[in-house]
């Protein structure tokens, strides 16, 4: 049977509302993996994830499980996990070094950029049986390029540049880079993988919500509220309760101090909502002290001045990727299902920041992305509640509309909501999802 | 102190998961000591909970956080409540010195919740501290056999 037709997906979004179809319906979920993540940039890694020749990384693009490496020649390759024989996955480790791959099967053997290099026995195969074919290979994404170190590709070899395609989210990864002192940050500190019963958009339709903390984390904000800050900590649990403490910000600070700046593409970022000194900006805490003179060697009292105004919080770029500078933290949304999705979480390393800095980023990781979270699992459960409910008919469109008369131009080719509880990146992602899914 | 018998640490461990499959939270809470930690690491033979992240890294004040939120009205993560059933078993003394014991046992947890079943497993390691009668927790490992799996949201402690 054929997909949903180009008029039928135009007919599921309307002003300010969206048809709960999008979140429910298995066709539109398969339309959206060969039309949103086959064409678009998707973010596979980071490259101290991939450092040495022969470095590797199991990845996604959408379903189809990809891995990036670090070629001999050192250029970053992704290729699909995939034997161009009988179609076994090659790779089975989530990351190691290899000088080549070779799959379990019957031996045939590919260099870390896909090429198949060695095929055993080969006077068995029929006379046409070209091993030097480029389609017999652990095919290569189109097209791969990064960003100062973060690595997307693209299935379709054709399309806007990467840089076109994050416009200027750029200054986004530009603040998360330009807060290390030495100029580098690294992935380090492991992998929360976390999943849920729902659709893969409600991930990044969380992340800039500025009005659901109050509501789904009510239980960790009253309980950290409560909490005698004499127990004892190691300094973990400090971070953990005062976080907890800032999702309970009231309303007014959110309408009036924190903003929400979107941009083509379906992308968007949060301002910043901590008024708390120990977790940003973090002015009464020696070990921030200690971290801005290492910034200021570095970089000069100017730039690091430049570097601390920037205060943003979560920054997504559609259709896989949210990232935030503040505590170096990153999440990748992985489409499993219409109904399944899986988030894998990283942390990342500051060159040249003192080494306990990074104690704090992974108490952060633990409070905000840990599986085992009192924070997290709120919005997991929250996510399952929205996959439960969208698949009954019933109320059938989908309401996105807050701040929708009030979002206005920010003058730099985006648009932003009147306050950061304005609905409007996710309006701006639909905006992307209808481009990506009304054409053929 | 004395190395405990056998029966006495087995006890212990029996009735601890009773406590946890009773969700007698804050009775679980008392049975740690005012500096003590509690720790599900995310990676097998984890070397620390501070360079890496875990499934659960508790230090006593963000533990006694954890809890106070398990009776919370508002708590959309446990509504409804998980019905867990624990065994605990195989219980062995793995050092002892300075008046305190390392216990390592195994364990397994079935959890129901949402007409859904998830099987946890694992080994336990408990450093005990005499007092009185019975034990406190000074710290509490859990490795999962599956600590580095995908796994939807863990809400109730092992």
């Amino acid at each position: 049977m054929a997909g949903p037709g180009e008029s039928e997906i135009a007919g599921l979004i309307r002003p300010g509302r969206v048809h709960r179809r999008v979140y429910a319906d298995p066709a539109i979920f398969d339309l959206e993996m060969e039309r949103i993540f086959a064409r678009a940039w998707i973010y596979v890694g980071h490259e101290s994830q991939v450092k040495a020749p022969g470095d590797y990384l199991r990845t996604r693009i959408g379903r189809r499980p990809m891995v990036m490496t670090r070629h001999q020649d050192g250029s970053i390759q992704v290729i699909h996990n995939q034997c161009a024989h009988r179609g076994a996955m090659v790779v089975a480790k989530d990351s190691g070094n290899a000088r080549q791959f070779e799959c379990c099967y019957h031996g045939w053997t590919y260099a870390t950029d896909g090429r198949l290099i060695h095929v055993p026995r080969r006077h068995g195969y029929p006379a046409h049986f070209d091993p030097d074919d480029p389609g017999t290979a652990m095919v290569a994404a189109a097209r791969v390029a990064s960003y100062r170190g973060f690595v997307f590709a693209s299935l379709a070899a054709d399309g806007p540049s990467l840089a076109d395609f994050l416009g200027p989210m750029t200054t986004s990864f530009d603040d998360m880079v330009d807060r290390a002192p030495d100029g580098e940050i690294e992935v380090a500190g492991g992998v929360f993988k976390h999943a849920y019963d729902g659709n893969w958009k409600l991930y990044l339709e969380n992340l800039c919500d500025a009005a659901h903390p109050v509501f789904v984390h009510r239980s960790s904000i009253d309980a950290a509220r409560a909490q005698d800050d004499a127990a004892h900590s190691t300094g973990a649990g400090e971070i953990a309760v005062r976080q907890m403490r800032q999702n309970g910000a009231p309303h007014d600070f959110w309408r009036e101090q924190v903003g929400i700046w979107t941009y083509p593409g379906g992308h968007a970022f949060l301002g910043d909502y901590h008024d708390d000194d120990k977790l940003v900006a973090a002015s009464g805490d020696p070990l921030f002290a200690e971290y801005l003179v290492a910034l200021q060697a570095r970089k000069g009292a100017a730039e690091a001045k430049r570097i601390m105004e920037v205060t943003r919080w979560n920054s997504n770029v559609y259709p896989n990727l949210s990232f935030m500078s503040q505590f170096r933290q990153l999440r990748v949304v992985h489409p499993v299902a219409v109904d399944r999705t899986e988030v894998y979480t990283y942390a990342f390393r500051l060159k040249g920041a003192p080494a306990r800095m990074f104690e704090d980023t992974i108490a952060f990781a633990n409070v905000t992305n840990g599986t085992g979270s009192p924070v997290l699992t709120d919005d997991l459960e929250t996510y399952g509640r929205i996959g439960a409910g969208v698949t009954s008919a019933g109320a059938e469109w989908i309401e996105i509309g807050r701040g929708y008369q009030t979002d206005r131009p920010d003058g730099k080719g985006g648009v932003a909501g009147i306050d950061s509880t304005s609905e409007v990146y996710i309006r701006n992602m639909y905006d992307a999802w209808l481009g990506y899914m009304a054409a053929p | 102190m004395s190395r405990p018998a056998p029966d006495e640490i087995a006890g212990f461990l029996v009735a601890e998961a009773r406590l946890l499959d009773e969700r007698r939270w804050e009775d679980w809470l008392a049975l740690f000591a005012e500096d003590g930690w509690y720790w599900v690491p995310l990676e097998e033979g984890q070397e620390n909970p501070r360079e890496s992240v875990s499934l659960i890294y508790d230090d006593r004040r963000l533990l006694e956080t954890r809890i106070r939120r398990l009776a919370e009205a508002a708590l959309h993560a446990q509504t409804p409540a998980s019905r867990t059933s624990r065994i605990v078993a195989n219980a062995t003394v793995e050092e002892e010195g300075a008046g305190e014991v390392t216990v390592r046992a195994k364990f397994e947890m079935v959890e129901s919740r949402h007409d859904r079943r998830r099987v946890f497993a694992g080994t336990t390691w408990h450093r005990l501290a005499r007092s009185g009668e019975t034990f406190r927790i000074r710290w509490k490992r859990v490795d999962l056999v599956d600590c580095d799996a995908v796994h939807d949201g863990i809400s109730v402690p092992f």
